[in-house]
């Protein structure tokens, strides 16, 4: 069934090859995650086009995590986890990337434990654009406060950009570490249950900015709430115990059209 | 519960209570003599240190040469020459340990050789301190040809105390989370822009912990500087790596060994001088320690 | 909630390009690893560089059975010179031992007080100043030993000479006590808390849970401390040097002067000439100092590193 979608996917390429919106910017090829002896995920295949929402929803456990990292290639930092198969990177293999740290500071990740760096809040936005080799403090000035305000927390940090990010609130951290996402002007953000540490407000403005967004990058969206996939989510992939059980439009998924019937058990709460 | 002479009897002091009561109290006041009498003679020596020494102690003895045989006069050429060795060993060895733990707490795998590396360093800090004077006899003074200079016990020295930057380093690193790390990997900075950027400026205060610690360490030091650089009376002070020098941990060692008829005063006066400066790192080093334990910045 | 979009800097980092930022960090990463081995180059040095300065005695004037039977040390006698250390391993020995009857019952009732009874202020306070303690030179030990130790103990004793065993053994006992008392509190303080409650709860007053409990589980640990006392004693030269009194004897009584090995080596490699028998005698002594801390040190660490991984 993977395939069947697979085949849809690139006959649309294949005929509107012209059309910037159709064009794959993450394609995933046969990936299986190991930790030691235990499978996390396996034989997964999916793509994510530019400039859509991308939503995956899943019980715990079910892989969506080590998913993530295996896309940035976070696994090289551990030495347990091991990544079998192809994923590219607008069509680049990532493990052929020659500067891995250009290929991590373009793909933005934000996940479920918010971590505000121990450096000022504006530091810990302006960190990435002096990586950058950004020295210029009226350029950190307008980066800063146009990240801040798109992850919706200037209005509450505007007046002590100069405190500890380390000591915000864990929902100002969490806006925080969009904000840091922000800044690195990804082509690929990554959002990993990021509403866990949010109160429903402020997940609701977060939602805006990403609709938002979708224009500019492509979005992959973990999520453990159903409706903010049904919300967000152009296509959605629901895995399960490490495998994509299905892939399909967010629609088509949410109005019974699915393949499997574990996927409208698991959207309707009948387990997870 | 029905009866409520028998819920009261239980709580009344059988004979076996009270004697177990008794031993408790019993050993209780006997640890704490114990460490008592570990600590009072700190405080008896201090106090003799003191009163015998401190009389001698004025700008003169702090800032001339010794004189008439090293019987009188001051000891300025054994501080400046401490304050040099201390201040060459620091060169070399604070870079070289602070490297050195930022490669284990950073880099190093959990694997047979990292085990090696920190059986070496605890083995290093167990190296008897004339075996470590051999040692800089041997590699220093000889064979790298430095002769017995300062160079030559600066490096000595801080082969001794580099376990102590390492050591110390290794652990303010390590208390920074690793979760920040993590944070930053994510964004695309290399490992070395996140030691650079993230864990060392959080940890910089915990490494000077350390320092001092080492400086404290290598100010008191004889036995390694004996033959590799310090030596018993110089009449000029020094002017550069290459010359020997005066120290003072073996001034004190002169003065109340090799040389007849001193007064008693002169010795006691180096001492408390040399203590003086000792403890009084030693207490910095703490101090800074409780005051960042008591500053929270995650 | 609207503003302008991103504006992509143009700056973005070729993910096929190595820039300056990723040589830098392939270099930091090959410096800060040569320090990284700086500990296992320097304890391997440390041995070769002893080794070969003692290597010249070591093939031609040593005879193993006279190196560590004989009593006599007289490497300056012109007709036959002897390089016998067993009276200064005996020296070393009888110091340390002493030191160590002196200073483990006093570092285990502190550490026991500290970790077990002290709370708040007392305890903060009493580990502070056993930190200060150890922090004293041990040169500054030596002078105390040769002026208020040596002077008390004629006194009291009504001996001749107050430079001796007892002497140095007390003043090692003391340089000892702080790391073996922090030692032996870490192995106190590793014993989890429900042990103590589980043994509470039977009705133990705090010392039988201590007795009882807690010791038996920090066996290891103490023991590791003791170890490491005991490197700290056979290692220790300055002290020594200054209190033992410095002659060289079997020792009969605490009150015997003694003379240690590291002593030895301080006291006499300035006399002697580069390249000497004598000269090269005393490397050799370091090659077997160097070796009996390194045994010690080792055995310590397995012992203390085996309960905390239980």
């Amino acid at each position: 069934m993977v395939s069947a979608v697979q085949e849809m996917d690139q006959l649309t390429r294949d005929q509107n090859p012209a059309d910037p919106a159709n064009r794959v910017k993450l394609e995933v090829r046969d990936v299986a995650i190991r930790y030691g002896s235990s499978i996390a995920i396996s034989e997964i295949n999916l793509e994510v086009r530019k400039n859509e929402i991308f939503g995956i929803i899943g019980p715990s456990n079910a892989g969506k995590t080590s998913f993530l990292k295996a896309i940035n290639r976070m696994n090289d930092f551990d030495s347990g986890m091991s990544v079998e198969g192809e994923i590219l990177f607008d069509g680049t293999d990532i493990r052929d990337v020659r500067n891995v740290y250009a290929l991590r500071n373009r793909i933005g990740v934000v996940f479920p434990l918010p971590v505000g760096l121990p450096l000022t809040v504006y530091e810990n936005v302006a960190f990435v654009p002096r990586l950058r080799g950004i020295g210029d403090k009226a350029e950190l000035d307008v980066i800063v406060e146009r990240c801040l305000t798109r992850a919706a927390l200037w209005d509450e940090v505007k007046d002590r950009l100069n405190s500890l990010g380390s000591l915000l609130s864990g929902g100002q951290q969490q806006r925080l570490t969009i904000a840091r996402a922000l800044s690195q002007e990804p082509e690929l953000l990554m959002l990993d249950e990021f509403s866990i540490a949010v109160d429903p407000v402020t997940t609701m403005r977060i939602e805006d900015v990403l609709k938002e967004l979708k224009p500019e990058m492509s979005i992959i969206l973990v999520t453990n709430l159903v409706q903010q996939a049904r919300r967000l989510a152009d296509r959605t992939a629901f895995f399960l115990d490490g495998e994509c059980v299905e892939i399909g439009e967010t629609d088509d998924l949410f109005s019974g059209r699915v393949k499997d019937a574990r996927t409208t058990d698991y959207i309707e709460g009948r387990f997870g | 519960m029905a009866n409520p002479g028998i819920a009261d009897n239980q709580f009344l002091e059988t004979e076996l209570n009270v004697s177990a009561k008794r031993t408790e109290t019993l050993f209780r006041i006997l640890f704490m003599v114990m460490a008592g009498l570990l600590i009072l003679p700190v405080l008896i020596i201090l106090t003799t240190l003191l009163v015998k020494g401190s009389s001698i102690i004025s700008f003169d003895f702090l800032f001339t040469s010794p004189t008439d045989g090293m019987t009188a006069g001051g000891i300025f050429p054994a501080l400046l020459g401490t304050v040099w060795l201390v201040g060459v060993a620091l060169i070399i060895s604070v870079p070289v340990g602070v490297a050195a733990a930022v490669y284990l707490s950073e880099y190093a795998p959990d694997n047979w050789f990292t085990r090696a590396i920190n059986l070496a360093i605890i083995n290093l800090a167990g190296v008897p301190s004339i075996v470590h004077a051999l040692f800089g006899v041997g590699a220093f003074v000889i064979f790298f040809g430095f002769g017995t200079s300062i160079l030559a016990a600066s490096m000595t020295l801080a082969v001794m105390t580099l376990p102590v930057v390492i050591v110390a380093t290794r652990e303010s690193l390590q208390a920074v989370p690793q979760a920040f790390r993590e944070a930053c990997w994510n964004m695309g900075a290399t490992r070395w822009q996140t030691i650079r950027r993230v864990v060392l400026p959080n940890s910089v205060s915990g490494i000077l912990t350390g320092v001092i610690l080492e400086v404290s360490r290598t100010t008191g030091e004889t036995a390694p500087i004996m033959f590799t650089g310090a030596a018993f009376f110089i009449p000029v002070l020094p002017e550069s790596v290459f010359d020997q020098t005066m120290a003072l941990s073996l001034h004190l060692f002169v003065v109340s060994t090799q040389v007849p008829n001193v007064p008693e005063a002169l010795p006691y006066g180096v001492a408390l001088v040399l203590i003086s400066m000792v403890l009084l790192m030693n207490s910095a080093s703490i101090a800074l320690r409780m005051h960042l334990r008591g500053k929270k910045k995650w | 909630m609207s503003q302008a979009p991103l504006q992509r800097t143009g700056n973005l980092p070729d993910i096929n390009q190595r820039n300056a930022d990723w040589y830098i960090d392939k270099i930091v990463q090959y410096l800060v690893f040569l320090s990284g081995i700086s500990a296992i180059v320097l304890i391997v040095g440390i041995f070769v560089f002893v080794t070969v300065e003692g290597l010249g005695f070591l093939l031609e004037d040593f005879s193993f059975k006279e190196f560590f039977l004989s009593q006599w040390w007289e490497p300056t006698d012109d007709d036959e010179p002897t390089y016998g250390i067993l009276a200064l391993i005996a020296g070393t020995a009888s110091v340390t031992g002493l030191a160590m009857l002196v200073a483990i019952p006093f570092s285990l009732g502190s550490a026991i007080y500290i970790a077990e009874f002290a709370t708040g202020k007392t305890r903060e306070f009493l580990k502070i100043l056993i930190e200060l303690l150890a922090a004293v030179p041990s040169v500054v030990w030596g002078f105390i030993g040769l002026s208020i130790m040596n002077p008390l103990i004629i006194d009291i004793f009504d001996v001749p000479v107050g430079l001796n065993i007892l002497n140095a053994g007390i003043i090692l006992g003391l340089m000892a006590a702080p790391i073996m008392t922090s030692i032996s509190e870490d192995a106190l303080k590793a014993v989890p808390d429900r042990y103590r409650e589980a043994a509470e709860a039977l009705g133990g007053t705090r010392w039988q849970v201590i007795y009882k409990t807690v010791l038996p589980a920090a066996k290891n640990g103490l023991l590791g401390g003791v170890l490491l006392g005991v490197g700290r004693g056979f290692g220790e030269t300055m002290a020594v040097l200054m209190a033992t009194g410095h002659a060289i004897n079997m020792p009969g009584s605490v009150f015997d002067s003694v003379r240690a090995l590291t002593a030895t080596i301080a006291a006499e490699l300035g006399e002697t000439a580069v390249g000497s028998p004598h000269y090269q005698a005393l490397f050799t002594i370091g090659i077997f100092l160097f070796s009996i801390t390194f045994i010690i040190n080792l055995t310590a660490d397995l012992i203390v590193r085996g309960i905390r991984k239980s």
